[in-house]
């Protein structure tokens, strides 16, 4: 597991965002959602153009060469950078544990992967842990009721869930409800969902059930991948219920005054 | 056993399919994650996580040491009065069995609940012998007589309903028809009886081997397993070399976590420590007790990046907390290991182009390594594995030139935006909600988001510009 302590405070540096391939093509406004709420918080950002994705998807499936030609692309990309933040726990897991292993025995690029991992931090633990922040003054205009999925590798990986409990607990008008196997796997798995569908899909049936069964009308992850396969699971079972993304929640009660 | 792991995705599907398998395996591996869970933490256990630890590293110990604690072991086992002997391979396992059987006129052998005799598939060399065999832990007793595998470590029929255990019961051996379980079991008992009376000898596995006092231990929770060590008069014990630990202390720390995490038992309702046969003046126990220290396969795993595999005890808690295992059951998997260790060691044993879909038969969750009670990392091993099939060219093709178009297209910033706005035209406006080729098994169960009018890198470009002109900073 990370710990915070490993890594130098963020404090007071600018803030480059990896904003990870698929927030970058399907999700930008989550994108957007983060910037605000860092720029709300006085955090300068910004957004180095060089980057594509992480190379977690070949890294995965076991092809280390594509994967690292990949995680080099992302090196050059945040050449400058002096704090790395991505709204992923399973995109900053890829670089926190998996860029030591892939940069290993290279001599050009061991060095630089292990600057990388120093100032890497996933979104919620940067603003709780990095930033000491656990009430961003947010207001939601409306009373509405929220349950978290634990995305697992945020969670096994990273020891996240405390923190994007704790920054939407304090949230006005937000309540917090339970969601049954909250810590159980949506059956996504990157490609694993598309090797093995029917397998995935009976993970993903159970999670469907155990959302409609919760009290929350709205579900909240810190991963927009395992976002997209609950929410295409829940339209395809004609569910009212949604999965947003932290940032996006978060990034809403901005637009409220709170008193 | 038959390997049939290549099998694997029909074989889960017909699983998934199958929704006596789905009720029962959902419920008994939850049932078993959440007893785990509680067994494991406070306030039952104050220290649970670093007990983990320390059974981590009592077995991480035990194989650094193995060849060293192999010999002390045998020594000592020798001194105890055993006879122990070393197979190489499965086919030995059964020789010497054999030979031992003609050697003490056996006829009738009693088992206690073992997963290695699955490996050799013990059973059908000694009924080929003429022996009659009879397994004596209540779920491989079903399993028999139901002429199939187990599915689980521990719950071999963990993949039944009650109403099929009791149709199978009623059908194979004439039990009066019941609902009750307590019946069903009080009908087994008494079935198994006169076995175990009349047996000449037992058969057992170990669930650890003690170097320091040349003891097996076993635990149990039926007590059969006594009966199959202590009534008939010869014992064999066959056991994997990788079950031999250093010490008493380190047997107290396993013993330990073994239970919790299989169960959710803080201890077995019966644990042996059999220490030889019989002694002048003892008044029951068998009058020879040998061992098969167990290699197939082992030592080569030993010798390789996985041999921290070789740590498991066996105690089911990967299986039970892991989602796949959760849909598919145990059977899919195709070999006597099933769930995230079988997924490892299956492979490891058989080889990898034997049970090439099983390093991908993870979402890599990482609940199996949580739960784990030796923190075996086998997400890491499972992706390590696939990394052996990529460099062993065992993929398939599509993926190969998939993923280096993909890695070509991530290398250059301008090859990754075009590469966006091309898939943005596919799904938005060719293919909808139907993804193409190998991908199309997603979009059969799900739907897939329409992407974003404008990219983030785009969105961005605009802010900046309309910034640098001046604009407000939401722009």
């Amino acid at each position: 597991m990370e710990n915070s302590s490993d890594r130098p405070s963020p404090q007071g540096k600018k803030v480059s965002l990896f904003v990870t391939c698929i927030v970058d093509m399907i999700y930008p406004d989550t994108g957007m959602s983060v910037v605000s709420i860092l720029e709300h918080l006085g955090v300068q950002v910004d957004f180095p153009m060089a980057q594509t994705c992480c190379g977690q998807p070949a890294y995965n499936s076991g092809y280390h060469n594509e994967a690292k030609q990949v995680a080099i692309q992302f090196l050059k990309a945040f050449k400058d950078a002096e704090v790395i933040v991505t709204p992923s726990g399973s995109c900053a897991a890829m670089v926190l544990h998996e860029y030591p292993v892939l940069f290993e025995d290279d001599p050009q690029w061991q060095a630089e992967a292990q600057r990388i991992v120093s100032i890497t931090w996933e979104f919620t633990e940067f603003l709780v842990e990095g930033l000491g922040v656990t009430d961003i003054k947010a207001r939601l205009a409306q009373p509405a009721t929220f349950a978290f999925h634990d995305a697992c590798h945020g969670m096994r990986l990273l020891g996240l869930g405390k923190a994007a409990r704790t920054l939407l607990g304090n949230v006005e008008n937000a309540t917090i409800a339970d969601l049954n196997e909250c810590e159980v796997c949506c059956g996504f798995g990157g490609l694993f969902s598309v090797k093995m569908p029917d397998i995935s899909n009976a993970m993903l049936q159970k999670k469907v059930n155990n959302i409609n069964a919760s009290t929350a009308s709205t579900i909240v992850t810190g991963d927009a991948s395992c976002l997209t396969q609950m929410n295409g699971g829940l339209s395809r079972n004609g569910s009212t219920k949604k999965v947003r993304h932290i940032a996006d929640v978060l990034a809403e009660g901005l637009t409220e005054e709170r008193k | 056993m038959k390997v049939e792991s290549q099998n694997f995705i029909p074989a889960a599907q017909i699983a998934i399919l199958n929704p006596n398998i789905q009720e029962a395996v959902t419920t008994g591996t939850r049932n078993s994650y959440v007893k785990r869970n509680i067994a494991m933490s406070t306030p039952t256990l104050e220290h649970g996580e670093a007990m983990r630890q320390q059974a981590a590293e009592a077995k991480r110990r035990a194989l650094r040491n193995l060849p060293d604690l192999l010999e002390k072991a045998e020594a000592n086992m020798t001194a105890n009065g055993m006879v122990v002997q070393w197979a190489q391979s499965g086919a030995e396992v059964c020789r010497l069995v054999v030979e031992i059987a003609k050697k003490h006129d056996v006829h009738l052998v009693a088992k206690s609940k073992s997963m290695v005799t699955e490996e050799v598939a013990l059973n059908d060399v000694l009924e080929a012998e003429g022996m009659e065999v009879i397994e004596t832990d209540l779920g491989e007793f079903i399993v028999q007589i139901g002429k199939t595998h187990p599915s689980h470590l521990l719950a071999p029929i963990i993949h039944m309903t009650k109403p099929e255990i009791r149709d199978l019961m009623v059908k194979e051996l004439g039990m009066a028809p019941t609902d009750d379980a307590g019946e069903m079991t009080k009908f087994a008992q008494a079935y198994l009886r006169h076995y175990f009376l009349e047996a000449d000898m037992g058969i057992s596995g170990g669930n650890f081997i003690l170097a320091e006092t040349g003891s097996i231990c076993l635990v149990t929770n039926e007590g059969n397993g006594r009966m199959c060590t202590t009534l008939p008069r010869v014992h064999i014990v066959i056991v994997g070399i990788e079950k031999v630990v250093e010490s008493v202390k380190d047997y107290a720390t396993l013993t330990q976590v073994l239970p919790r995490s299989g169960t959710g038992q803080v201890m077995t309702v019966y644990t042996h420590m059999i220490n030889g046969p019989r002694q002048a003046g003892e008044s029951d126990g068998p009058e020879f007790v040998y061992v098969i220290l167990v290699d197939n396969g082992r030592t080569k795993v030993y010798e390789t990046d996985y041999a921290e595999a070789l740590a498991c005890i066996r105690c089911g808690a990967c299986q039970n907390a892991c989602p796949v295992y959760r849909s598919t059951g145990g059977h899919a998997y195709g070999w006597v290991y099933a769930g995230p260790i079988g997924a490892v060691v299956t492979p490891l044993l058989v080889g990898l182009e034997n049970a090439s879909p099983l390093p991908q038969a993870s979402s890599l969750c990482g609940a199996c390594k949580q739960v784990c009670p030796v923190n075996i990392d086998i997400p890491r091993m499972l992706l390590e594995l696939r990394h052996d099939l990529v460099e062993r060219g065992e993929t398939d093709k599509k993926w190969d030139i998939g993923l280096k178009l993909w890695a070509f297209g991530n290398q250059s910033p301008r090859l990754f935006q075009m590469g966006g706005a091309v898939a943005r035209f596919g799904r938005n406006h060719v293919l909808k909600n139907n993804l193409p080729g190998p991908l199309g098994g997603w979009t059969d169960y799900r739907d897939f988001p329409a992407f974003a009018p404008k990219s983030f890198h785009q969105l961005w470009k605009e802010r900046q510009a309309a910034k640098n002109n001046g604009g407000s900073s939401n722009g």
